[in-house]
């Protein structure tokens, strides 16, 4: 292992704040009658390089810090955050979030240990952010060479490399100090195909909480290139989609954000705890065929959704959510797991310092089957092979979710035909999974490119998903 | 905050910079949420950062920090040029012209003092006050995801190299509610909001809970439709998302970068005669309103599309010159990263007819009234979204339609604009009235 940066001496040096003084400042926070509490300390380091038109001309640098403080009584939370980290503000923060629990009460310093996670799922030779930057450059004017060099109707080619270092301290009211160095790297890939019928564009990339050398892995950064542009060369020919309800093949890895979309965010606590998603209550019950289970697992090494521990300094940890087609569990932080008398399952995160935790998923995927791909497709006489997805979103009160391909293709008498325009797919998450009648032995987890929104707060995630048979599923194709 | 920006642009000359600004941005904001009537989240927030952009020849690089210490700015200054020093030459790059600077520094009347002095009990009230009015309306609204009121103030200040110094103030209020109902087994959600710059001028908190409820309620019962072609009313709170649609293929950096499907187009017809489109950066009040942009130079009213025909991009400086076109005043940038063509406040100009108008000229077709998911191809102009809405069968609603989507290509729907509605509201920096297109595709069973 490289130099290891140290967050609690890296938080104390540069601001100052020494452990007795967390303590004082932890207890002043839950001074009145509260549950819980943590002060969220951050330091995030961002590098981006991007390159349009075989050259980089964009570098950014992007220092932030602040911290978040935390107090919890009952169902409220108060938050208080700034990014001026002095001993004044922090007291000052403290004293704002602490008006949340309502009561008297003396202010007692409350002892933390400092405890380092128990395994580092990221450990890295060295920091992305080390990495030269003349490096870097040549990694994406390869890149841009490669795409080129792929199709002659490829007119242009973006690319960007993004590199983050996010340092974490989690000072806990059951007396934790956790600290973390969490790194993130993603190298994206656009092009542009042009042939006499019109434009098209093509997607791909990956990364993950890796070094750089990540990307150059087998030529990991010409695979990527090589793949948007097959996407937009492809997508020239693509044809209408068809409209209506018709048999869905999807393929493994990234066409996991149906998960994601379909139950993953419908069996976040939060939502659970009051009532207001579709799975609520479904607890023990019937959710998919019994074909289907469906992890959360924030624990694989490197994955971009993976953490040593979560933002409130819970280690991450497994957890089933469907079991042969049964739902298990909910994904809790602190907070919804307190209230509904479970444990937490190390799912409580934060996009920074300004923003209070909540459930959130990690890495969604469903097990292996044990059909072989080709025999999924064969069984399927007309209808849609989806492998490669932009966003989706989902209601999940009414339960209904969209995900949007940017790869698909017509299934015809068993057989993959013709590609088609992306069209949106449509479905009602409490059911879709219960018509999927084949799932394959292809379990692939995806390259590493998900971003989860959820009440304006964005966290790097992970899907993956087997080939999977669905009968019947609306796809939003302008062909009806 | 001025002087603070001297300092820096001053550094970053010392360092080598031949050119530079910076933006700094201080803030503050508060929000408090309900939900069933107790208190939930109380949030208070301070920030303060800095940008810079330098320029080493015609190689530029940006960064940000929130270390504003006298050594944390040379280091930043100095580490910026230094990003700087390996970036490709760009010979586009660089300010603007010194001769396109605003001058003027117009009062939109953006700020309201009140923004910087939360009041915790008004807001909760007001919170209490909406969610409450929006449950007493039905007793099948027995749940709520809560309501929230938040308010923030930030002075933005913007100085660079050629001289220019200027900052203004905005503040913000908004509160928003969100009911859920349920009957027959189903559950339904939606929400109401209202945000204005002036506390005084936000809308009742009992008039947005009753919206909010009504807006749930119709949901009950949805039911999917066929798959078939027909004529779609997007409700104006959905209109607007076509307009976002329309604004990101007119921005500059989507033209020069060729993934616009609107490259090329300046000057066609590329929508019906009754779609007029303006980008006003100085509406009083507005809510993408700013006296100059993020490179000084003057905001302004710019028609984007007048009677159905392509009149103008939105350009900042850099995409101006790769286009060989001049600025819109349109630059924007976010702390972090270089301007950018955006839109200010970017509206539908409003047409004659009532919605209830709208609706009774349907005989068989869809009202949408939510939109979710990400469906469209910026570079063709591909659409297919998942949609809510109402059903309508000889001029009436008859139930509500969910699980469906909605199918076509921006170009055709703009051309295939029927109806434009007389209800243009500003709820924020872009608006649009209800709006009929004559047909699309939609996907059910």
């Amino acid at each position: 292992m490289a130099d290891q940066v140290r967050p609690e001496e890296f938080f104390q040096e540069r601001y100052g704040v020494s452990a007795g003084a967390l303590e004082r400042v932890l207890g002043s926070a839950l001074a009145r009658h509260a549950d819980d509490g943590d002060l969220y300390f951050e330091f995030c380091t961002t590098e981006a390089l991007s390159l349009e038109e075989g050259q980089v001309k964009k570098a950014n640098k992007d220092v932030s810090q602040g911290v978040g403080v935390r107090v919890v009584a009952g169902e409220k939370t108060g938050y208080a955050y700034t990014d001026d980290v002095t001993l004044t503000t922090l007291e000052s923060a403290a004293r704002t979030a602490g008006h949340i629990a309502s009561g008297g009460g003396s202010e007692q310093a409350v002892a933390v240990r400092s405890s380092r996670p128990e395994r580092d799922l990221y450990a890295l030779p060295a920091s992305a952010l080390e990495t030269p930057l003349p490096t870097k450059i040549a990694l994406l004017e390869a890149v841009d060479k490669a795409a080129r060099a792929a199709d002659p109707r490829i007119k242009n080619v973006f690319a960007s490399l993004a590199i983050e270092e996010k340092l974490v301290m989690i000072a806990t009211a059951d007396g934790r100090l956790v600290s973390d160095v969490q790194p993130l790297a993603r190298l994206n890939v656009t092009c542009i195909a042009e042939d006499e019928n019109g434009r098209q564009q093509g997607t791909y990339g990956g990364g993950g909480r890796q070094a750089f050398s990540f990307f150059l892995d087998g030529d990991r950064h010409l695979r990527f290139a090589r793949e948007a542009a097959r996407q937009a060369v492809l997508n020239l020919d693509a044809v209408d989609a068809p409209a209506g309800e018709t048999t869905v093949v999807l393929g493994p890895g990234w066409p996991g954000i149906l998960l994601h979309e379909a139950i993953g965010h419908g069996l976040e606590g939060d939502f659970n705890r009051k009532g207001t998603s579709a799975f609520a209550s479904l607890l023990g019950q019937r959710v998919a065929s019994e074909l289907c289970t469906v992890i959360d697992d924030g624990t694989i090494p490197n994955r971009r959704g993976s953490l040593n521990v979560d933002d409130e300094g819970t280690p991450t940890s497994r957890t089933v959510l469907i079991e042969k087609g049964i739902l298990r569990g909910y994904m809790q932080d602190r907070l919804n797991a307190r209230l509904m008398g479970v444990a937490p399952t190390g799912n409580g995160r934060r996009e920074s310092y300004a923003s209070a935790p909540m459930p959130r998923m990690t890495n969604t995927f469903m097990l292996a089957g044990d059909s072989a791909p080709e025999d999924i497709l064969r069984s399927v006489d007309r209808g849609i092979y989806a492998v490669s997805f932009g966003g989706g979103q989902v209601d999940i009160t009414s339960g209904k979710f969209v995900f949007s391909a940017s790869e698909a293709y017509l299934i015809e008498h068993g057989k993959v035909t013709r590609p088609v325009k992306g069209a949106t797919l449509i479905g009602n998450g409490p059911d879709v999974l219960t018509r999927i009648s084949m799932v394959g032995h292809d379990l692939q987890l995806d390259e590493g490119i998900g971003t989860c929104g959820k009440n304006g707060q964005s966290v790097p995630v992970g899907v993956g998903l087997p080939t999977i048979r669905i009968d019947g599923l609306t796809v939003g194709g302008t062909r009806a | 905050m001025e002087s603070t920006l001297a300092a820096v642009l001053d550094r970053a000359a010392r360092a080598g910079a031949v050119a530079a600004d910076a933006v700094m941005v201080e803030s503050s904001a508060f929000a408090a949420g309900v939900r069933l009537g107790e208190i939930e989240k109380l949030t208070d927030a301070r920030e303060r950062r800095i940008g810079l952009r330098v320029f080493v020849g015609s190689s530029s690089a940006i960064a940000a920090t929130a270390d504003l210490s006298p050594a944390g700015l040379e280091r930043f200054a100095a580490d910026t040029v230094g990003l700087a020093r390996v970036t490709a030459a760009d010979p586009v790059a660089g300010l603007p012209e010194r001769a396109a600077l605003a001058t003027d520094r117009p009062d939109l009347d953006l700020w309201d003092e009140a923004a910087t002095a939360p009041n915790p009990d008004d807001a909760l009230a007001k919170a209490r006050t909406a969610e409450g009015a929006a449950l007493a309306v039905d007793p099948r609204l027995s749940n709520s995801e809560g309501a929230e009121f938040s308010q923030d103030a930030s002075t933005i200040a913007y100085a660079s190299s050629l001289g220019f110094a200027g900052s203004y103030r905005r503040s913000s209020f908004h509160l928003g509610v969100e009911p859920v109902a349920t009957a027959d087994g189903g559950m339904q959600r939606d929400f109401w909001y209202a945000r204005s710059r002036h506390l005084a001028a936000l809308e009742d908190p009992a008039a947005i809970g009753k919206r909010a409820a009504a807006r749930t309620l119709r949901r009950l019962g949805a039911r999917r439709v066929k798959t078939q072609e027909a004529p779609v009313i997007f409700e104006s709170t959905v209109a607007v998302s076509l307009l976002g649609h329309l604004a990101g293929a007119v921005t500059g950096q989507s033209l020069y970068r060729g993934t616009s499907f609107l490259l090329g187009r300046l000057g066609d017809t590329i929508a019906s005669p009754l779609m007029t489109v303006v980008d006003d950066g100085r509406l009083a009040r507005g809510h993408g309103s700013r006296p100059f942009d993020a490179e000084g130079l003057p905001t302004r009213r710019n028609v984007v599309v007048d009677q159905g025909v392509l009149r103008s991009y939105l350009l900042d400086s850099y995409s101006a010159r790769r286009l060989d076109l001049t600025s819109t005043g349109n630059a924007a940038r976010s702390i972090g990263d270089a301007p950018s063509a955006s839109p200010t406040n970017f509206y539908l100009e409003a047409g004659a007819h009532t919605p209830e108008e709208i609706i009774a000229s349907v005989e068989r077709g869809l009202l949408v009234t939510e939109l979710i998911g990400f469906g469209v191809n910026p570079v063709t102009g591909d659409y297919s979204r998942g949609a809510a809405g109402l059903w309508i069968e000889h001029g009436e609603v008859v139930h509500p339609v969910e699980e469906i989507t909605i199918a076509g290509n921006l170009l055709d729907m703009f051309r295939d604009i029927e109806m434009v509605g007389n209800d243009l509201e500003f709820r924020g920096a872009m608006a649009a009235p209800t709006l009929k297109i004559r047909t699309l595709t939609i996907a059910g069973v």
